[in-house]
């Protein structure tokens, strides 16, 4: 934990963006340790994933954009110190009252979570108590944050997409060709891995029930396979095999899948979201629904992540166009 | 000693908290900005984390044998959280690359400077 806050303060101190993003990289890594220690699993690997894979690529491909040195401000920072420190202080005089930690009976521990570890296995049949908890109980919780990160994608959309022009897709690709020809090894040796990295992604997706993983895991990870490809094969080829529209339509069809369980539920009698009425048999029947979801919820993140990634990407050109005018 | 121990995890996401709050006060540049935002937010999850974590207890995976498991909510409320926080980021990013492209520069102060001039 003390290298956590060694790595935020390097991070505060450098100038140096490209520096700094890397940091964040092991900063997110770390955390990701710290989770597993911590017992929570499924978090570790979507931090591991969020934090040190896509959150990162994103800082370096903006900094690619907007330059790597942080100049120094004018102003003294005294005032915003004083203020931090003051609110650290309040809030560590407010940790007093906290319950240890790793305390049994801490109220964060009792209550509706002694049902879920008690009766989830009897209502859901799913092992992994993160899963169904995620994808039953709080099912409107999920299905929020799936429209959330598609008001993402939309938004990444209308920011970054328009005004780009034609002249300059064929300057990146010169650029990207004599790249290619110097990486040779990395290409042939990720040209291999690819295919192993979509497996694991399908792996993570349909073993979520067991073990941790899961749609937002599995999506992120897939992205993760179609971004090294479009990093090392340049931009427009990735473009050729992946067709934008194509990403767009299943990103929305992904949210709608989510929905549409619901929907279907609903008008077979139950609640929305309540796999119950599914098929004949309720735990089927969750089984079933958790399944259709969670492959919803990879579909649409898988695709809005390769949205977001291949609109930051498109931009280079154009905006380091944009300097030289 | 053991008061130390118990909230010791709690301390240090205080103080991450208050790292990543000072980042976005005091740094004009946008980018540090938003991984400032990014080590808040991570702050919180290790809070959270660390309240559902229970003394010899395992990964909320049922195995038999096995009584004792943390708490799986928390860990639910932070899966969630965590795509939330991807998703500001991207955002975030995508509006300092526009702005970059109208402005010319990402630093608080130079932005600051060009409105003036504009008004």
């Amino acid at each position: 934990m003390a290298f956590l806050v060694c790595v935020a303060i390097a991070i505060v101190r450098l100038k140096d963006l490209f520096a700094v993003a890397m940091l964040a990289g092991i900063y997110g890594l770390l955390s990701a340790s710290l989770f597993v220690s911590m017992d929570a699993v499924d978090v570790a690997f979507t931090e591991a994933s969020v934090g040190a894979g896509i959150s990162t690529l994103l800082m370096l491909t903006t900094i690619a954009m907007t330059g790597r040195s942080e100049k120094t401000s004018g102003h003294k920072p005294l005032l915003a110190l004083t203020v931090v420190c003051v609110t650290g202080a309040l809030l560590i005089y407010a940790t007093l009252d906290m319950p240890s930690y790793g305390d049994v009976n801490s109220a964060a521990n009792l209550h509706v979570v002694q049902r879920y570890l008690n009766d989830s296995f009897m209502e859901i049949g799913v092992e992994n108590i993160v899963t169904s908890v995620l994808a039953s109980y709080r099912g409107f919780d999920t299905f929020g944050e799936v429209v959330v990160i598609f008001t993402a994608g939309i938004g990444v959309l209308a920011l970054l997409s328009f005004s780009r022009r034609e002249k300059d897709d064929s300057e990146i690709d010169s650029i990207n060709e004599s790249m290619h020809e110097e990486h040779l090894v990395v290409r042939i040796v990720s040209k291999i891995l690819i295919p192993f990295i979509l497996l694991f992604a399908l792996y993570v997706q349909f073993h979520g029930d067991f073990g941790p993983g899961g749609g937002f895991q599995a999506g992120v990870i897939f992205a993760a396979a179609i971004i090294l490809y479009a990093m090392l094969f340049g931009m427009s080829v990735a473009r050729r095999v992946i067709n934008q529209s194509f990403v767009q339509l299943f990103a929305a069809v992904g949210v709608l899948l989510y929905g549409g369980v619901g929907v279907v539920s609903m008008l077979s009698g139950g609640n929305f979201l309540d796999y119950n009425v599914l098929a004949a048999d309720p735990v089927a029947g969750q089984h079933l629904g958790i399944l259709l979801i969670e492959l919803g919820v990879g579909i649409a993140v898988a695709m809005v992540v390769i949205i977001i990634f291949f609109n930051f990407a498109s931009r280079i050109g154009f905006s380091s166009e944009g300097d030289k005018l | 000693m053991t008061t130390v121990l118990g909230l010791y995890n709690y301390w240090i996401v205080v103080v991450l908290m208050m790292i990543g709050l000072y980042i976005v006060i005091a740094n004009g540049n946008l980018v540090k900005k938003i991984i400032g935002l990014n080590i808040f937010q991570t702050s919180v999850f290790i809070f959270y984390i660390s309240l559902g974590k229970v003394d010899g207890g395992t990964a909320p995976i049922l195995v038999e044998g096995v009584e004792l498991y943390s708490n799986p909510l928390t860990h639910v409320l932070i899966l969630t959280a965590i795509v939330v926080s991807l998703a500001t980021t991207a955002l975030g990013l995508a509006i300092v690359v526009r702005i970059k492209e109208a402005y010319g520069s990402i630093e608080e102060e130079e932005i600051q400077i060009k409105d003036n001039k504009e008004c």
